[in-house]
Parts: structure tokens; C-alpha cells; sequence
């Protein structure tokens, strides 16, 4: 239903805070970060979110925007509103510091502990890698390597919701371009780094982070492809 | 969050795909096998005549009653694990002690059942 008032039910403060709802105009071609912007400008300078490129690249935008995690400034009111109205949340899984912001320390965290930085045995005076693009890893490793650190999939797994030292969906899916990049040489460390019950094989494999990752990632798929990795190392006794 | 190795997890996780495999075999006899032998009426009897004495029988309900005593406490781990807030260690007691009640249990009746009959 089109209305031109748009009713924006926003969480204020932190964990112990409460719904506050505001009236906004409804516009043509209206995001739900315009939404937002417009409170904070226009209404209540008090609001706090954040947001950086307005394009869908940072990836620091994200929300919960009607019970869904989403990326808000590439998510179109019309898309999303129901009957006029939206509410807004911050990330699911994450620390609360105030209104739509949450803390995403514990988030990158896991990436460094999932080692998902690339680790090299070259100088800069040695030959660069001739990586051709149709090689299989190479074509595994560039389907994960748009992600742009939003933390939507981690917001919506029920498996990091469950278990406070689960990976997560966004970590193990960068171990998995690395473990398919070629130039790297930490195969077993990051093997070893994500293996177990707190790693790929934590993942429940129903897809929550697929259907909603804004990207079009598919980190099931790489967690499937750490799984066959992990039990191939253990089974050659490269595990401890 | 947990006391295994790595490489035990691991073996764990394969242990309880395999047993899934070998589970989705023995459930498709099982059932198979109720169906057919339901018509006309069940009686112990009957039962005791098809399993009673029977080696091939007995094989298959050991390693059915084998793979449900890996498959169930290991899932049941993992309900348990993301459920509630028992220590795994607390947890891992109560699934081993599960695993040897169902072993027990199903060992028990499947060689009890193989005992009853044959001539
Ligand atoms: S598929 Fe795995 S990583 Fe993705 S949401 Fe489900 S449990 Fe989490
Ligand atoms: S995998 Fe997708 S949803 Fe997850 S952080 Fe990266 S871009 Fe965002
Ligand atoms: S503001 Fe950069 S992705 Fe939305």
C-alpha cells in the first residue's frame, strides 16, 4: 500500500532501550537509509547510525529492517515497508552501543582468528604469480571474494545466536578464498584455525547467510568446501 | 566451549555422517520389513520365527542398534550444546552415558530376539 507518510518505529539506546516512531515523508525512489538520514536531519539529531558510501560498498550500513537483516542504502522503501510502516533494529548478534550502531569489534575479531589474512612467501623483487582466471581455486576463491564486510549473515545465523565462539558465516568464507589462493602458504594453520565444532563444522548448512547476503555470497558453500578440507587434513593426520 | 581435539571433532563429525548413511539404509529395511510384515496381523510369534536363529538378521540389528548409538548422541550433543547452558563436559558425560544405554538396550534386544528362535 502506497501512502505519502511513512510511520518509522526506530530502537533508541542500547540494550534497555525502547521504540520511539516518527513520521516521514514518503518520496519516490526512497531508501531506507534516506529514511534514517531524514530523521536524524530533519527530526531528531540524537539518532545515531552509520553509514559511509550510500552505494553498497563499505558495507557499513546494514540494519534490521523489518525483522530482516539488509544492506539500507540499497534497499528501497517499496520494497520493504509493510502497510506504511517500517521498523528499524540494530544488527542481530552483535553489542548494541546506541540506536542502529553496534559494535562490530567481536565480528572482525573472528576473522583474525579464522586467519583470514593472506599470508605470502614472495618478496617484491620476486616475479608475480601467474594465477590463471579459469583455474578451478581461482574461480572458488573469486565467488567469495566481493564480500564486503557488512555482517549481515553473521546477524542472521542462528548458529552464532547459539554459540558465542562459532566463526561465523562471513570468516570462514574468507578462509575459503585464501585456502583457494594459490600464493598463499598457511593451507594448515587456517585449516587448523577454522576446523571444530566452533568452526565449518559449526554451520548448520540451512542458508540463512546465503539467502541474505547482499552480495549474492554463498559462505554456505564455502563452509561445505572447509568441511571437505578439515576432514581430508584430519585424516591425514594434519590436525591436532 | 570444548574439551576434544580438533582432529577428535572431526572424527566425530565424519563418525556421525557416516552412521547417518548407514542408517538411511537400515530405517528403509526397517520400514520395508514392518510394512510387509504387518499385513495379515503381527504376532510375536511371527516375529521370533523371522529373527530367531537368524545370523543375517542378527548382523543387520547390530549394526542398526551400532549406528544409532553414534548417530543419536552425537546430534543430541550438538541439541544440547546450542541449547543450553550445561558445560560440554556435563554434556559430553550425559551423551556418553546416553551412547551406552542405547548400545546396551539395542544389544540386548537383538541378541535376546536371535536367542528365542533357531532349532
Ligand atoms: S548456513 Fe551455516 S553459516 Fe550460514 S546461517 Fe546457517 S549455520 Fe550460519
Ligand atoms: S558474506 Fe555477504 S552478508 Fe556476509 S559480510 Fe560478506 S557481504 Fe555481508
Ligand atoms: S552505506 Fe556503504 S554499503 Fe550502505
Amino acid at each position: 500500500m502506497e501512502t505519502d507518510q511513512l510511520s518509522v518505529s526506530i530502537w533508541r539506546g542500547g540494550d534497555g532501550g525502547a521504540y520511539q516512531t516518527y513520521q516521514v515523508p514518503r518520496l519516490e525512489s526512497q531508501t531506507v537509509l534516506d529514511v534514517v538520514t531524514y530523521i536524524q536531519r530533519e527530526i531528531d539529531p540524537s539518532l545515531s547510525y552509520r553509514f559511509a558510501c550510500r552505494v553498497g560498498v563499505c558495507g557499513s550500513c546494514a540494519m534490521t529492517v523489518n525483522g530482516k537483516a539488509r544492506w539500507t542504502c540499497r534497499t528501497h522503501v517499496s520494497r520493504v515497508a509493510e502497510n506504511g510502516a517500517l521498523t528499524l533494529n540494530p544488527l542481530r548478534n552483535l553489542p548494541v552501543v546506541k540506536d542502529l550502531v553496534v559494535d562490530m569489534a567481536v565480528f572482525f575479531d573472528k576473522w583474525e582468528k579464522a586467519m583470514g589474512a593472506f599470508v605470502g612467501d614472495k618478496t617484491r623483487d620476486q616475479a608475480l604469480a601467474a594465477v590463471s582466471p579459469s583455474d578451478p581455486k581461482r574461480k572458488e576463491a573469486s565467488a567469495g571474494i566481493e564480500c564486503i564486510g557488512c555482517g549481515i549473515c553473521y546477524a542472521t545465523c542462528d548458529v552464532v545466536d547459539w554459540n558465542k565462539d562459532y566463526l561465523g558465516p562471513a570468516a570462514m568464507n574468507r578462509s575459503w578464498t585464501l585456502i583457494n589462493d594459490e600464493r598463499d602458504v598457511a593451507r594448515i594453520p587456517r585449516l587448523q584455525a577454522i576446523a571444530g565444532d566452533n568452526g565449518c563444522l559449526g554451520c548448520h548448512s540451512q542458508q540463512g547467510c546465503v539467502e541474505r547476503c547482499p552480495k549474492s555470497l554463498n559462505p554456505t558453500g564455502a563452509i561445505a568446501g572447509l568441511k571437505r578440507h578439515t576432514m581430508k587434513a584430519a585424516l591425514k593426520g594434519e590436525l591436532t | 566451549m570444548t574439551t576434544a581435539s580438533l582432529r577428535t571433532e572431526t572424527y566425530l563429525w565424519l563418525a556421525q555422517r557416516i552412521s547417518a548413511i548407514v542408517l538411511a539404509v537400515c530405517v528403509v529395511v526397517h520400514l520395508t520389513t514392518m510394512i510387509v510384515a504387518v499385513q495379515g496381523g503381527l504376532s510375536a510369534q511371527e516375529i521370533i520365527a523371522r529373527i530367531g536363529g537368524n545370523k543375517l538378521w542378527l548382523v543387520y540389528y547390530l549394526v542398526f542398534v551400532a549406528a544409532v548409538a553414534i548417530h543419536a548422541p552425537l546430534g543430541l550433543k550438538t541439541v544440547l550444546r546450542e541449547m543450553t547452558a550445561l558445560p560440554i563436559k556435563r554434556i559430553e558425560l550425559l551423551v556418553g552415558l546416553f551412547a551406552i544405554g542405547v548400545a546396551a538396550l539395542g544389544f540386548r534386544a537383538a541378541f535376546g530376539l536371535y536367542g528365542l528362535g533357531g532349532s
